[in-house]
């Protein structure tokens, strides 16, 4: 009965979400406001999938930074050799201005939007299956793993810098077109948010399914008791592999729709900062919940626009304070108030489990 | 054969000064399972202390003297600071120590942009570091070999200092076992602010040693933390002798790539061999030896 009761409350949530998205936000908000929103969606996408990694699996990913410039670098590459096919030359204005008169070999395949949306969908994935096989099977974790990704995030991005073929410091920008569709057309504006919206959802659907099965079971096992779940015959480095490589799978997409939406993807967007930002909102509305990741970060990417409209440097002492305030102070976010009211009632177990982390580190 | 000498002391004096920011960080990364990215800031604090004691004592061989001393208590007090306010009520929880201290690092950033400006400001080094030494028919700059004598000096003055001083002691004593330390008397608060100090501290002359072969931003820590951060996980955590085998190795393993390369693949190239390291070796080069099974 109660499965019931949640599931139809599932589907209301759903149901309520779609219109708030699909009808709601279009018809009051202004186009550049719908823009902006498409891309704080984009950010949401991301952090489900920390989400998942982190409050659930609980692998402090300091790297999704490099997912989701994967996605978006293969997205903008594609784009940019779009454009230079209408105007009828063989490479990027760039690339033209630079003097590169061929196109790098890396580019080739992304000539064809089939083998680009098949990019976006597995070199994320498989980047961190790659990674999270090195890493995992030999049962590195904790705070190594935390480094690992970062050092990760920060190597990619100065790969990128150093590269001119991928426009260097600037990055990649000026997109005329999106898979043939005109960018400045305000139509084709408001699909890419209706795109946006609708992988957000299925995102936060997917991620519902596998919570509530007994896969979300072992990954939260694995998160308290890595050692109890291998006595049970399990290999928790499968289980952690499996969360990873979704959530970088999840900000892959979120990068690839971040380009035509936002217009420009550069290093700035890949880095060691930008990859912790992440985390702040995910932080905020609670790590462990489904929707807590959802509604934060669009609640700080929210907030730092205003914010930093009005005060321009007023914003990184914000993030700090919050990352100061939630994190050392409400480890389980805004959801975690919410809970703890309702285990006053109940007699629920805390959301965020004080595990001997320390142990782990050694 | 001068191009190799060239390579190899370019590697060195990265090595040094990654060993400087190491030292710390195998303090209270290592040895207390404190994950600070604000020790990053630290060295950035120590940078601009050099900056602001030569504006105070413009001859240059007393200034520099000056500003290490005054480098290591200023990383030091900002050290003991933010262990006294955040971080002792956050030991069960090392991870969330990592975000905590990086809100910690953004606001220090900010700060120094506002009160230094965002330009980068650069500290003239003393006359008698000026050119260079010939060895085997390379030329090294003084300053390189300055911060390598350095980093040789705090290396042996923090063994020394854990191994043979009562407060060294206690502070092994704390990381051995806690309980087993505060038992016989050892007060582990105190202790965990003497470690604190010590390893903030180094990240301090870290700082004053960087602004001999560069200049100074508010991002100039943030730029060495990820390597230093490599350093203790390669090295094995807690571990001096691991840390320096490991921060001479990255140093030179990566002057002598990025001279056949550029450096941008020479830093993939590093990041992806700690990776295949860590395959054979997990715990680093030397680790504690227990018997937990993680």
């Amino acid at each position: 009965m109660s499965t019931f009761i949640a599931k139809r409350g599932a589907w209301l949530g759903f149901a309520l979400a779609a219109i708030l998205l699909f009808a709601v936000a279009p018809a009051v908000l202004s186009e550049f406001r719908l823009n902006l929103l498409g891309k704080f969606i984009c950010y949401a996408i991301v952090a489900v999938g920390i989400g998942l990694a982190w409050g659930r699996g609980g692998m402090l990913t300091l790297g999704q930074g490099v997912f989701f410039g994967l996605g978006a670098y293969i997205m903008a590459m594609h784009l940019k050799i779009a454009d230079a096919e209408i105007r009828g030359d063989d490479v990027p204005d760039f690339m033209s201005i630079a003097g590169i008169r061929e196109l790098p070999s890396y580019w080739v395949p992304f000539t064809s939007p089939f083998v680009t949306v098949l990019g976006i969908l597995f070199v994320p994935a498989l980047v961190a299956l790659v990674l999270g096989l090195g890493v995992f099977k030999r049962r590195v974790k904790g705070a190594y793993f935390a480094i690992l990704s970062q050092a990760l995030a920060a190597a990619f991005a100065i790969l990128l810098i150093g590269q001119q073929s991928t426009g260097g410091s600037n990055g990649l920008n000026r997109f005329r077109t999106f898979f043939g569709f005109n960018l400045n057309d305000p139509a084709n504006k408001q699909m890419l948010f209706f795109i946006a919206a609708g992988v957000l959802l299925v995102v936060v659907a997917i991620t519902r399914q596998l919570m509530y099965s007994r896969y979300g079971e072992l990954l939260v096992a694995v998160r308290d008791q890595e050692e109890r779940v291998r006595f049970l015959g399990y290999d928790p480095a499968n289980v952690k592999i499996v969360a990873y490589v979704t959530a970088a799978f999840f900000a892959g997409l979120a990068g690839a729709l971040f380009v035509p939406i936002v217009g420009i993807v550069s290093p700035n967007d890949v880095g060691i900062v930008p990859s912790i930002a992440f985390l702040i909102g995910v932080a905020i509305g609670g790590r462990t919940t489904l929707l807590g990741p959802v509604l934060g970060a669009l609640g700080v990417a929210w907030a730092q626009t205003t914010l930093s409209e009005q005060f321009p440097s007023g914003w990184t002492y914000a993030q700090g304070l919050l990352f100061i305030v939630v994190v050392g102070f409400f480890p389980a976010g805004v959801a975690g108030l919410f809970a703890l009211r309702r285990r006053k009632k109940a007699d629920e177990p805390p959301l965020v489990v004080d595990v001997e982390e320390k142990e782990l580190v050694k | 054969m001068d191009v190799v000498v060239g390579q190899l002391f370019t590697g060195l004096s990265i090595g040094s000064i990654l060993l400087l920011a190491a030292l710390g960080l195998s303090l209270t990364f290592g040895q207390m399972g404190v994950i600070n990215m604000a020790h990053g800031e630290f060295i950035m604090a120590g940078s601009y202390t050099a900056y602001v004691v030569q504006q105070v004592v413009s001859t240059g061989g007393a200034s520099l003297f000056i500003s290490l001393i005054v480098g290591f208590l200023v990383g030091g007090a900002m050290g003991v600071l933010l262990e006294v306010t955040l971080i002792q009520r956050m030991y069960h929880r090392p991870l969330d120590t990592l975000l905590v201290t990086f809100g910690v690092g953004l606001v220090l950033q900010q700060l120094a942009r506002d009160i230094f400006g965002a330009p980068a400001v650069n500290v003239v080094s003393p006359g008698w570091l000026s050119g260079g030494v010939e060895i085997l028919g390379a030329v090294v700059p003084k300053t390189r070999i300055f911060i390598l004598v350095l980093a040789i000096i705090c290396v042996v003055a923090l063994s020394f200092a854990l191994k043979t001083t009562p407060m060294g002691r206690r502070i092994r004593a704390v990381v051995q076992n806690r309980d087993l330390a505060e038992t016989s008397g050892i007060s582990s608060r105190k202790t965990d602010i003497s470690t604190f100090f010590i390893g903030s501290g180094l990240a301090g002359v870290a700082g004053v040693a960087l602004t001999l072969i560069g200049s100074t931003s508010s991002t100039v820590g943030q730029s060495y933390l990820i390597d230093a951060f490599l350093v203790v996980v390669v090295g094995g955590l807690g571990q001096i002798k691991g840390a320096v085998i490991a921060a001479f190795a990255l140093g030179t393993i990566n002057s002598f790539i990025e001279y056949s390369t550029t450096a941008s693949i020479a830093k993939v190239i590093v990041f992806v061999l700690i990776v295949i390291f860590l395959q054979a070796r997990p715990q680093g080069l030397f680790a504690v030896k227990t018997r937990s099974l993680v």
